[in-house]
């Protein structure tokens, strides 16, 4: 396994008066697209929005790069090269395609080359470049949701449930553009419900289960034992396809 | 009619001129509305009086844009309601003032010229110093209570009262008498020629706040639609939390705006001062009655209803202030009422995410 590039260590929060995570022990591989799976309510997304600093961390710790980020202001830790591509895509539906990417490209003017090679991973963008995001099918709004994301060189990922509510031809289009971000051997932490989808795209995986991390290791030792899955995800592969 | 000639009849243009015009309607409320005003107004007086109130309204209406535009922002960017956004006027036509009777020699000078030397440092000094009294005030009083509109309103309610007060402090308990600058006094006269509305005296002053407003709405509008930090603040409209996610410290592009919005507000209240020629410490306050209506009406958070809205509510005033003067008062209210029965949202919302 490659050197993590992000390790989470007894991450606690809460949610108002509610314990969401106990303890979560997370280590994020460098280079590598890691899965994060488990059931609803597991604490997943609130894992992501723990380590962007969303939700308040109440103990534990997170470290990027062997630096300790815990407790840092949300805009600081982004600064750092994390992107974060929440649940409900958090695009400016009232901007156009071309604002939502030009915020994006936080260090300065988009660079032709780079929007070049986003247009080719997503097509639709370039046709409704100066149309409102907000006006953008669900799928194409993931992409813009994505394309945000890697406009600029990052050194992490954070990307929760991609496929959700999206269409089988889209979210095999998304699985592509996945394939091209792990060949440029961009780290990526993928939050996903989707067992077909983690297991074609997922080096790595974690599971999930009451506010803590149950089970870590390679996919293809999770993706190969039936009866792993059945225990970990209370779901046999038969019944998830 | 099926469901599938439904969707269809959605898809193409709207036929007939009562379809057209319901479309107009809904997609142009704004327009829709000021020329309906502006339409009902001139059947009920003649051609030049309307003339004459019309541009009055306009002016008055281009005045309490400034003075509405930085609230809008504010509520709109941060959900914070700053009710002491009242006292910023004050101030600013207090500091105004200040300068015009300072620089009374070149204010009284018949040239425009002239007259500028002492109009710009007026309004320049009114825009900074409510603009240096909202960055302390954001710091000292807005910034502890984010995120709780009933603690806003208790402190800026007090923060205001202390500001008046220091007004009185500074500037005495009474009324003040600012002088108009030779050159804005008097009026142009339309030629005589004119057909319907030869003759009318159109008062100068209020040509060029017209002018003034129009000028700023514009800037404002371009830098809001045209640059990054205006493509900043429409984002953070729209969600806090994504504008941050991307790497921006929201929290300071926020001071930004409170302190352009002070300093418009300061500007506003310094040409305020120079039309109405009087001012007190609570004119602030009375304004911010015509402000909170311009808000809500034109929908929190937009620059395009802001100004719209500005304009019906200088517009109503002076129409309803001519036929019906017992009226004018209710007038304003009364204008915010209907639109909120006909659109809750205000005229044009930003809708949040």
């Amino acid at each position: 396994m490659a050197e993590s590039i992000l390790s989470l260590s007894g991450v606690r929060a809460d949610i108002d008066q509610y314990h969401i995570l106990h303890g979560v022990d997370l280590e994020v591989p460098a280079g590598e697209l890691t899965v994060l799976l488990g059931r609803n309510g597991a604490g997943k997304s609130t894992t992501l929005r723990t380590i962007m600093g969303l939700t308040t961390i109440t103990g534990g710790k997170v470290r990027f790069r062997g630096e300790d980020i815990t407790g840092q202001p949300t805009p600081r830790i982004a600064r750092k090269g994390i992107a974060f591509v929440p649940e409900d895509m958090g695009i400016f539906s009232l901007l156009t395609v071309r604002e939502n990417m030009v915020l994006a490209a936080v260090n300065g003017p988009l660079d032709p080359a780079r929007l070049d090679w986003v247009f080719d991973l997503f097509p639709p963008l370039k046709k409704f470049w100066n149309r409102a995001a907000g006006n953008l099918s669900g799928g194409q709004k993931q992409m813009l949701a994505i394309a945000r994301a890697i406009i600029e060189p990052r050194e992490l990922l954070l990307v929760d449930e991609p496929t959700k509510g999206l269409a089988p031809a889209i979210i095999n289009d998304l699985a592509g553009a996945f394939e091209q971000l792990k060949q440029q051997q961009v780290t990526v932490l993928l939050v996903e419900q989707n067992f077909n989808f983690s297991r074609r795209l997922g080096q790595s995986a974690a599971v999930m289960n009451d506010g803590g991390v149950v089970w870590s290791g390679q996919m293809t030792e999770l993706a190969d034992n039936d009866d792993l899955q059945h225990e970990l995800l209370g779901l046999g592969l038969g019944e998830h396809q | 009619m099926s469901a599938h000639d439904e969707m269809i009849g959605q898809a193409t243009p709207p036929q007939g001129v009562l379809a057209r015009f319901a479309a107009f309607r809904e997609n142009k409320p704004h327009i829709f509305l000021l020329l309906l005003m502006m339409a009902v107004a001139l059947l009920m007086m003649d051609p030049r009086t309307w003339v004459l109130l019309t541009i009055s309204g306009l002016a008055m209406g281009a005045m309490v844009f400034l003075m509405a535009s930085g609230m809008t922002l504010t509520f709109g960017l941060m959900n914070v309601l700053n009710l002491a956004h009242g006292a910023f006027i004050s101030l600013g036509a207090f500091a105004g003032a200040s300068v015009l009777v300072w620089l009374s020699s070149q204010a009284s000078e018949p040239s425009l010229l002239i007259n500028l030397a002492a109009i710009l440092p007026a309004l320049g000094f009114a825009l900074v110093v409510a603009g240096l009294l909202g960055l302390v005030f954001e710091r000292l009083v807005i910034k502890p209570v984010y995120g709780d509109h009933l603690k806003q309103i208790l402190v800026t309610v007090g923060g205001s009262i202390i500001i008046m007060e220091l007004i009185h402090v500074v500037w005495g308990p009474n009324e003040i008498p600012v002088p108009r600058p030779e050159a804005l006094t008097g009026a142009f006269l339309l030629p005589e020629s004119l057909p319907v509305i030869g003759g009318v005296a159109l008062e100068k002053y209020r040509l060029i706040a017209v002018v003034l407003g129009l000028a700023i709405y514009g800037l404002m509008t371009w830098i809001i639609e045209r640059t990054r930090v205006g493509i900043l603040i429409r984002a953070g409209v729209e969600s806090r939390e994504m504008v941050e996610v991307q790497g921006y410290r929201i929290r300071l592009l926020f001071l930004g705006v409170f302190v352009a919005g002070s300093a418009l507000a300061g500007m506003g209240g310094a040409m305020w001062a120079m039309y109405r020629e009087i001012i007190t410490a609570h004119m602030g306050d009375e304004l911010m009655i015509s402000v909170i209506v311009v808000i809500i009406l034109g929908g929190l958070g937009s620059i395009k209803g802001c100004f719209y809205g500005a304009v019906l509510v200088g517009l109503i005033n002076l129409y309803v202030g001519y036929l019906e003067p017992r009226l004018a008062a209710v007038a304003t209210v009364g204008l915010m009422v209907g639109v909120l029965m006909w659109r809750p949202q205000g005229l044009i919302p930003v809708i949040k995410v």
